[in-house]
């Protein structure tokens, strides 16, 4: 397979590749309409924001609800602490984004383009601005910039609906899903800036870019952003920054939604969404976290776990509470060694908050302390207390 | 049609008042934090009465009736 890859062209690192450029070397942007969706279907691409859900699914049902009046949103929220893939495609390939963004609108019927931003993302804002001005005035008038605040669940789909419509970038009860009833009641397609870049390749060749962004973070010498072939080797990838900067103990897979993987399980593993779902993993939204011997696993999960607790939205009790709970029970044997309580606690409470919130976070969270708990038995079980040297 | 009902919760506007535990323990429980745990499926016929007074007693109305829904929708649902 080797067809034009989203990183081919000048190094990502020169900054935006302008329209010029862009349409020099990939040529004009096709036609799309229910043709590309048909095309999408066949060949099966699937969401990279972390859900993974198929894009032509999804597309096929915000045609059939849009009445002519539908909403694309471009997400680019990028909240997940270690991912910078997001962010490197704004700042490197802005217009196979906004390609992929207008060939969405085509297809889906929809009249406006709303381009959500991580606030702090300065380049990508810049780059993203910069590309909306060069193009057409016709193309220019359905698309603007909103920006997100800098929150782990402000890129979730229905928060970003939350925030175009009522400036509040929370999550909201569904059903229905945003792609029945999003933006001022009208469906709204919510597909991340990676996968609309892929779309703007789809369209042009008719085959699939089986290719995906990773970001490669943790104990490794280079980390960084790397486009790889699906199936590739794990350590393949690892390879590709630098290789492990010392011994490492784990490798976390997704982000923080994601999984552990010991070491000597871990290099083998495929980049490839159907292949690591087999084995009950998944790509997320491609970050790949290597975890160095020397760090305590237990004390790093109850850092991640004091995070995505303070990163819940607070709308509901489960997860608000829950969350709390199970951070600080981690803290209490990260900080004072295990007790069989706190052991007993974590599992029962991690079995009360699953599937109790509005969006995903409470269970994504649960997820990561299970993997965590499986993968890190031992530690959990033996973890002496870490006593704080005083002054 | 399914005429089965179930409940459902919307958990953004649950409040944790624990009314609807009281009032149907034979499905609703409160977990650590005093938020229901609806048990999921449909209501058995001899409870439909004390699900609909859950349902109208709740002080924020988070909790309603709904047609018993199909397995995919119930783990999006509840």
């Amino acid at each position: 397979m080797s067809g034009p890859r989203l990183l081919d062209g000048p190094d990502p690192l020169m900054g935006p590749e302008r329209f010029a450029a862009h349409a020099r070397r990939l040529g004009p942007l096709p036609k799309g309409g229910h043709a590309l969706i048909d095309l999408l279907v066949h060949t099966g691409l699937t969401g990279r924001g972390g859900a993974g859900f198929p894009v032509g699914i999804k597309w096929k049902a915000v045609a059939a609800a849009s009445r002519g009046g539908a909403v694309v949103i471009v997400n680019g929220a990028e909240g997940e602490p270690h991912s910078k893939k997001d962010r490197v495609l704004m700042t490197s390939r802005p217009h196979l984004i906004l390609d992929g963004a207008l060939l969405a609108a085509a297809a889906v019927h929809a009249k406006q383009v709303v381009i959500y931003i991580g606030e702090g993302h300065h380049a990508a804002l810049r780059s993203m601005t910069e590309a909306i001005s060069e193009r057409s005035e016709q193309e220019r008038r359905l698309m603007r910039i909103v920006t997100a605040p800098a929150r782990y669940v402000a890129g979730d789909s229905s928060a970003t609906v939350h925030l175009v419509d009522a400036g509040i970038a929370t999550p909201t009860t569904t059903p229905p899903p945003p792609r029945e009833r999003g933006v001022g009641g009208a469906a709204t397609l919510v597909q991340n800036v990676e996968t609309l870049a892929h779309v703007a390749l789809v369209a042009r060749t008719g085959t699939a870019t089986g290719t995906v962004l990773i970001t490669v973070a943790g104990a490794v010498r280079a980390p960084g952003v790397f486009e790889v072939s699906l199936g590739t080797p794990l350590g393949e990838a690892v390879q590709l920054a630098g290789g492990p900067s010392e011994a490492a103990r784990a490798v976390l897979l997704g982000g923080y939604f994601g999984r552990w993987v010991e070491v000597a399980d871990a290099w083998s593993l495929p980049i490839d969404p159907h292949g690591l779902r087999e084995r009950g993993l998944s790509l997320g939204c491609g970050v790949i976290g290597v975890l160095p011997a020397r760090q305590c696993p237990v004390c790093e999960v109850a850092g991640i776990m004091r995070y995505l607790a303070s990163e819940s939205s607070a709308q509901c009790g489960p997860c608000f509470f829950g969350l709390r709970a199970l951070a600080d029970a981690c803290t209490r044997i990260a900080e004072r060694g295990t007790d069989a309580g706190d052991l007993q606690r974590l599992l029962r409470w991690s079995g009360e908050v699953q599937g109790r919130g509005a969006c995903k976070h409470p269970d994504g969270a649960v997820m990561f302390l299970q993997s965590a708990m499986k993968t890190f038995g031992d530690d959990f079980a033996h973890h002496p207390a870490h006593l704080r040297r005083s002054a | 049609m399914n005429k089965k009902l179930e409940l459902v919760v919307d958990r953004i506007k649950c409040d944790g008042r624990g009314l609807c535990a009281e009032i149907l323990p034979e499905m609703i429980r409160l977990d650590s934090w005093g938020y229901p745990i609806v048990t999921p499926g449909p209501i058995p016929e001899h409870l439909t009465g004390l699900a609909q007074r859950a349902v109208d007693d709740c002080p924020v109305l988070a909790i309603a009736l709904r047609r018993a829904a199909t397995q995919h929708q119930r783990q999006k649902g509840t």
